[in-house]
């Protein structure tokens, strides 16, 4: 197929979803060093640079020591979670405290694992490719009244989420979804960011002569759509991805309104409730504690691997 | 002629297309919401006991529900302590934020690819996770800084009713200022170079490049995440619902989303519940409105 040739396909994944036009100066400028270099300021004086550099370093330790403390508690027994000083290692009991929380009621928590890599795996990418198709009509079909609805659209954006999950609760107990996948699944697919973000990328990605061209060639739109348009886009389909992703493996609020049933949880209400006997119950401790951080793992990972993707994403929604 | 014709409207039943799986979503999960709880907000509901959907009776009473829910004490203390959050936490996180973004856009750091990744760290544990850690954290016994602070002379009780503000907002901080960093300084890395090299021509130092060049021209990226934070900020939830579990004495209705949460989810008080929804909702737009309003004011040269 000829439309293949297309002429301006971003072959870095990086590359700026806003494209050069938003971002004047930004191509091709390593920030720091050169700008030291170039600015013709006199040097700088280290005392100005020790004093930088200090307060930075006392942040990131405000920052890392909560997920250090984490991950030293979760080698812990009970008897040592509340015997020895939060950063000392007791004895190694990983491995304990990870089968306690894979064993508790019977498989409850590797249950709670998969719900909530459903709700935020399927979701999210049925999410996206649903904001991709509206950003990229928005973005490349003209009809009346566009700028309208998109802007009506935005405005949900702005919307208070948990302010709508008491309406949706009665919605859909009248149709009878409370207590089922669909009712944290459904909400969780209209993203309006989203399909700003598709409209942001389908304006930097997909140039309107390869389009054209691909049209003149007697291409149907919706091939068009998925055979040249989408391959484009993959970058931006990974950034809108990480976000709706993320939103959900966050959600709380809407499956403790939505779900009452124990083995629909995902895995943030299932450690609320333990914390909630822990109270009473101190052996909940280790099992919370263990059970935040094997929920935590696969998304720092995720994250420092995946880290030019949602550092575009962020740019493209904070430049404009 | 017909061919184009026939192109054209061709072209817009694909829009029609496209865009029909997400509008119909957004119908159902916002539209037909906000439709639904402005027709709640004008009914009572007297439901029979604890689960009866079936047994409800519903009343018209105008906008009885919106005086029940401005007159009522708890719903006003719990915009009181949401008020007191917003002036603590959106000016420290933001302009914090903000500093340290400036701070990594200075010639005077190194390493900032790590301290970026570290600072944006906090933002991928989930916010209820990220709350129940900082709870253990708070809790005498198991945090080692609550010995910390003890040894040092200042025995800080994270619990306090009447300071738990502050473990509130601490909870929030740390998991959002890095995430703003990494968009101011996102913005700051577009601004022109050569607007940089007539500043330090101009013979102005850093800070004054900082507060009186990068800042102005970085506007937009400061006023969309203030109408983020603003809006996030409205709907707190998570972090008070987690320091309740060891809050004793702290207000089961301390913000105003759990006050909706109570008075829905306890009280059965669907009326009251959404009227006092709308409410919060029409806060949400008002503040969004003004913070835009007032970001745009003096906004000419930003980018577009």
């Amino acid at each position: 197929m000829s439309v293949r040739t297309a002429p301006a396909t971003p072959s870095a994944p990086a590359a700026r979803p806003a494209g050069p036009r938003r971002l004047p100066g930004r191509p091709g400028r390593r920030p720091g060093r050169d700008r030291r270099r170039s600015g013709g300021r006199p040097r700088t004086p280290l005392l100005s640079r020790a004093v930088a550099n200090s307060l930075l370093i006392v942040v990131t330790f405000y920052m890392v020591a909560p997920i250090t403390w984490l991950v030293v508690a979760g080698t812990k027994s009970t008897e040592d979670l509340f015997g020895r000083p939060g950063f000392e290692f007791g004895e190694f009991n990983l491995f304990g405290n990870i089968a306690a929380v894979w064993q508790w009621d019977g498989g409850a928590y590797p249950r709670w694992y998969l719900n909530s890599v459903v709700y935020s795996l399927f979701g999210s990418l049925a999410g996206t490719f649903i904001s991709m198709l509206a950003g990229y009509a928005f973005d490349k079909y003209d009809f009346r009244g566009k700028e309208k609805l998109f802007g009506f659209v935005l405005a949900g954006v702005l919307l208070p989420a948990t302010v709508m999950a008491l309406p949706m609760y009665l919605l859909f107990s009248k149709v009878g979804l409370v207590n089922t996948y669909w009712a944290v699944l459904i909400p969780g697919l209209a993203h309006p960011f989203g399909v700003y973000l598709a409209r942001v990328f389908s304006q930097g990605y997909v140039p309107a002569e390869v389009l054209e061209a691909a049209r003149m060639d007697g291409a149907g739109e919706l091939r068009i759509f998925f055979r040249v348009a989408l391959p484009m886009l993959a970058p931006g389909f990974v950034t809108i991805f990480l976000f709706s992703f993320t939103t959900s493996w966050n959600n709380f609020f809407l499956p403790m309104v939505m779900l009452s049933d124990h083995e629909l949880y995902p895995v943030t209400l299932g450690l609320f409730t333990w914390n909630t006997v822990a109270a009473q119950s101190p052996e909940f401790y280790r099992l919370a504690i263990t059970g935040s951080l094997l929920a935590i793992v696969p998304l720092i990972v995720a994250f420092v691997m995946l880290q030019r993707f949602w550092r575009s994403g962020l740019t493209a929604g904070a430049v404009k | 002629m017909v061919k184009a014709a026939t192109a054209a409207r061709r072209r817009r039943l694909t829009a029609a297309a496209f865009l029909a799986p997400f509008l119909v979503l957004f119908v159902v999960a916002m539209v037909a919401p906000v439709g639904y709880t402005i027709w709640m907000s004008l009914f009572r509901e007297q439901s029979n006991g604890g689960l009866g959907f079936g047994g409800a009776e519903r009343v018209f009473v105008g906008l009885d529900n919106y005086v029940r829910a401005v007159s009522d004490r708890g719903f006003r203390s719990g915009f009181a302590n949401l008020a007191i959050y917003c002036v603590i936490y959106i000016p420290l996180m933001l302009g914090g934020a903000l500093a340290l973004a400036l701070l990594l856009d200075t010639a005077l750091v190194r390493a900032r690819r790590f301290f970026q990744l570290a600072l944006f760290l906090p933002h991928a544990v989930p916010g209820l996770i990220a709350a129940i850690i900082w709870l253990y954290l708070y809790t005498p016994g198991l945090s080692p800084i609550v010995d910390l602070l003890a040894d040092g002379g200042l025995a800080w009780n994270f619990f306090d009713p009447d300071t738990v503000v502050i473990s509130v907002v601490n909870m929030a901080a740390w998991q959002w200022t890095g995430y703003n960093v990494i968009i101011f300084y996102a913005a700051l890395q577009a601004v022109p170079r050569e607007v940089l090299e007539a500043s330090a021509i101009d013979g102005a130092g850093s800070v004054t490049t900082a507060l009186r060049v990068k800042v102005p021209m970085i506007r937009s990226a400061v006023v969309l995440t203030t109408l983020f934070t603003v809006v996030g900020s409205i709907q707190l939830f998570t972090e008070p619902r987690v320091v309740q579990l060891k809050a004793q004495g702290m207000d089961s209705a301390w913000s105003p989303v759990l006050y909706i949460y109570r008075a829905a989810f306890t009280e059965h008080d669907y009326g009251l519940a959404a009227a006092a929804s709308l409410l919060l909702a029409g806060l949400a737009g008002g503040l969004s409105y003004a913070v835009t309003k007032f970001g745009n004011r003096t906004r000419k040269g930003a980018l577009a």
